[in-house]
């Protein structure tokens, strides 16, 4: 047989003021009435509120939120994507649909033709920034995805991406790509 | 650009304040203007336009206005600064939302035109007038309570009104002719017409509860009578002793005796008189109005709303302002009876004394500027009471019924009584 670890508490006994309840009341009627005072100050900073009036004064989104998809853009404005795939294959809601071209450009692969992300599929879980190995595809916008009110406004191409996209600092290809003889 | 809310709420109190008393002295003084430029008009009419000027701007002008405003800004917005909420903020006027200002009309309109329910089997006149007979008791009973002392005409004279306060201190006398411009009605038995008033409001629960044809609604009605009935007593019986010192029924007369200064410096007011005594008034009022902690007849988690469970549109707007004019008048009563009335501590006809009466007034003030400030004191003071005690219901927690009859039978009547012993040995040896 275990021991029962039994602790016993002792029962204070109420004193006669506290029984009279008077002190008490007047203590917690201290406490509402700083709250008030203190709430009503013209001095926001010494507020206790903490609500935010939302529409009227947008919450701030931390640098890690996972906004708006954007497509990255090259020095000379054209889309950084080489259409390697990694992000389509990787994305678990398989809402990026590519197409790949051939460049004209020789020292550039290939290129999307078409990229198009879903958001109505889309579940927002960064995957794809992680497996893009040439910064091309960034969630860092901070900017929400709109609301739809038809589906079809819901496929963003590759134009619309890259509306938000700006230029990359990482070097285009890594150290390994001979330069460009132009 | 947005107004700040600290200072839309003092413009809105300030214009409460402003309307409520340059609105009574203004009429009142202009009706006077009009009566010595016009000929007399025959004597029943002339009185009866003063009473009703009085009347409208009394009850109609600054009672119904503050309990309507105290809808909104006693319970959801004082609640929600306590509870660091920011209460009703959306409703805007040109981009202003005013502390929520709006909303306060936007209900009303929205009760205006929402359907009439009465339910089946209901008594449909009783139905229809139990809001009625709820609101009207809380507004009648403004009739006996003083805002301020009578009038002293001829003020340019400031000699006379000046050997008029010396004469006999500390109270002043009017030696000039005199009108009662701030009280309805005067009655040397003011507080026992108040409290009949205050008594019969119980019917307008009790015939509410009743002839909603509800269970719910009918428990609650007997709730507020029982509930009521009880607190009546103590009610009652805590000024008992005030009135053992005063040695008048009369509100007037109670508020000049609070003018003395003991020591030269501590007002004698009511609640320094007979602090007990107000401590159990205001738990005995508030028991009267019938919100919480002392709100068992309306019952939230029990009795869905209690004797108003099957009111709807405008009756139910009408039985909420009742429960606030109640509110307020509680806080008139306790003004005129514990805290002096229109007395400024220091005040007197002709400006301040802080040195005692002898010699010249410390701050002189012309006469009109006295009536003024002394009106703004009865106002302020009944708007703090009326602040404090929503601060109390939102500070305490509910009581269960059986605690709440414990309390008014075992706790405060024999306080009550032992309040009225004390007081009578005392008044009886000195």
């Amino acid at each position: 047989m275990g021991e029962v670890n039994v602790k016993t508490l002792e029962q204070r006994e109420r004193t006669f003021l506290e029984q009279s309840y008077i002190p008490e009341i007047v203590k917690g009627l201290g406490v509402t009435v700083k709250h008030f005072f203190k709430n009503i100050s013209p001095f926001e900073d010494e507020r206790m509120t903490v609500t935010y009036n939302y529409p009227e004064e947008p919450t701030e989104y931390s640098d890690r939120y996972r906004g708006q998809h954007r497509l990255m853009v090259r020095e000379d404005g054209q889309v950084r994507c080489v259409a390697c795939m990694c992000c389509s294959t990787l994305c678990p809601a398989d809402c990026i649909h590519i197409e790949a071209a051939e460049h004209d450009d020789p020292s550039i692969e290939k290129y999307p033709e078409v990229f198009v992300i879903d958001q109505l599929r889309c579940i927002d879980c960064g995957l794809c920034v992680e497996a893009c190995p040439c910064d091309a595809i960034r969630m860092d916008s901070g900017e929400h995805v709109e609301a739809f009110g038809d589906r079809g406004k819901a496929f963003f191409d590759r134009d619309k991406l890259m509306e938000l996209g700006g230029q990359s600092l990482a070097e285009q290809g890594g150290d390994h790509i001979p330069e460009h003889p132009s | 650009m947005r107004i700040p809310n600290w200072l839309a709420l003092t413009l809105i109190i300030g214009a409460i304040f402003l309307g409520a008393v340059g609105a009574m002295w203004g009429a009142i003084e202009a009706v006077a203007l009009a009566a010595t430029l016009l000929p007399a008009p025959p004597e029943p009419f002339a009185t009866i336009g003063v009473i009703v000027a009085k009347i409208g701007l009394i009850v109609f002008g600054f009672v119904m206005g503050l309990a309507s405003l105290m809808t909104l800004f006693g319970d959801r917005k004082q609640s929600a600064r306590i509870q660091n909420r920011l209460g009703p903020n959306q409703a805007q006027f040109f981009g202003q939302s005013l502390i929520g200002l709006p909303h306060f009309i936007a209900d009303g309109i929205k009760m205006v035109l929402k359907e009439d329910v009465v339910p089946d089997d209901a008594n449909k006149l009783l139905h229809t007038a139990a809001p009625a007979l709820m609101l009207i008791p809380a507004l009648v009973g403004w009739a006996a309570v003083p805002f301020m002392d009578y009038y002293c005409h001829a003020p340019s004279d400031p000699e006379a009104a000046r050997m008029a306060i010396q004469a006999s201190y500390p109270f002043e006398v009017c030696k000039t002719q005199t009108s009662n411009y701030f009280q309805i009605m005067h009655v040397n038995s003011g507080l026992l017409f108040a409290f009949a008033i205050v008594s019969i409001e119980v019917y307008g629960n009790a015939i509410a509860g009743w002839a909603s044809n509800n269970k719910y609604s009918l428990l609650g009605g007997i709730r507020a009578a029982a509930q009521m009935i009880s607190y009546e007593v103590s009610l009652g019986l805590s000024l008992a002793g005030i009135l053992m010192i005063y040695g008048t029924l009369d509100f007037r007369e109670m508020v000049v005796h609070q003018a003395e200064l003991a020591w030269g410096w501590l007002p004698l007011w009511g609640v320094v008189v007979q602090p007990l005594a107000f401590f159990l008034f205001f738990l005995a009022g508030m028991a009267e109005t019938k919100r919480a902690p002392f709100d068992l007849p309306e019952g939230e988690s029990e009795l869905v709303a209690g004797f108003f469970t099957e009111y709807s549109t405008m009756k139910f707007g009408v039985i909420q302002v009742a429960d606030y004019a109640a509110t307020v008048f509680l806080g008139g009563l306790t003004a005129v009876i514990f805290f002096g009335g229109w007395h400024v501590p220091f005040l007197y006809a002709d400006g301040f004394y802080f040195g005692g009466l002898a010699g010249e007034p410390t701050l002189s003030l012309p006469y009109h500027l006295v009536v003024a400030t002394r009106l703004v004191a009865m106002c302020f003071k009944i708007v703090v009471l009326v602040w404090l005690q929503f601060m109390l219901r939102w500070t305490l927690p509910r009581f269960r019924y059986d605690q709440v009859m414990m309390l008014g039978w075992k706790v405060l009547l024999p306080a009550a009584l032992a309040n009225l012993l004390i007081t009578a040995l005392i008044v009886s040896i000195f």
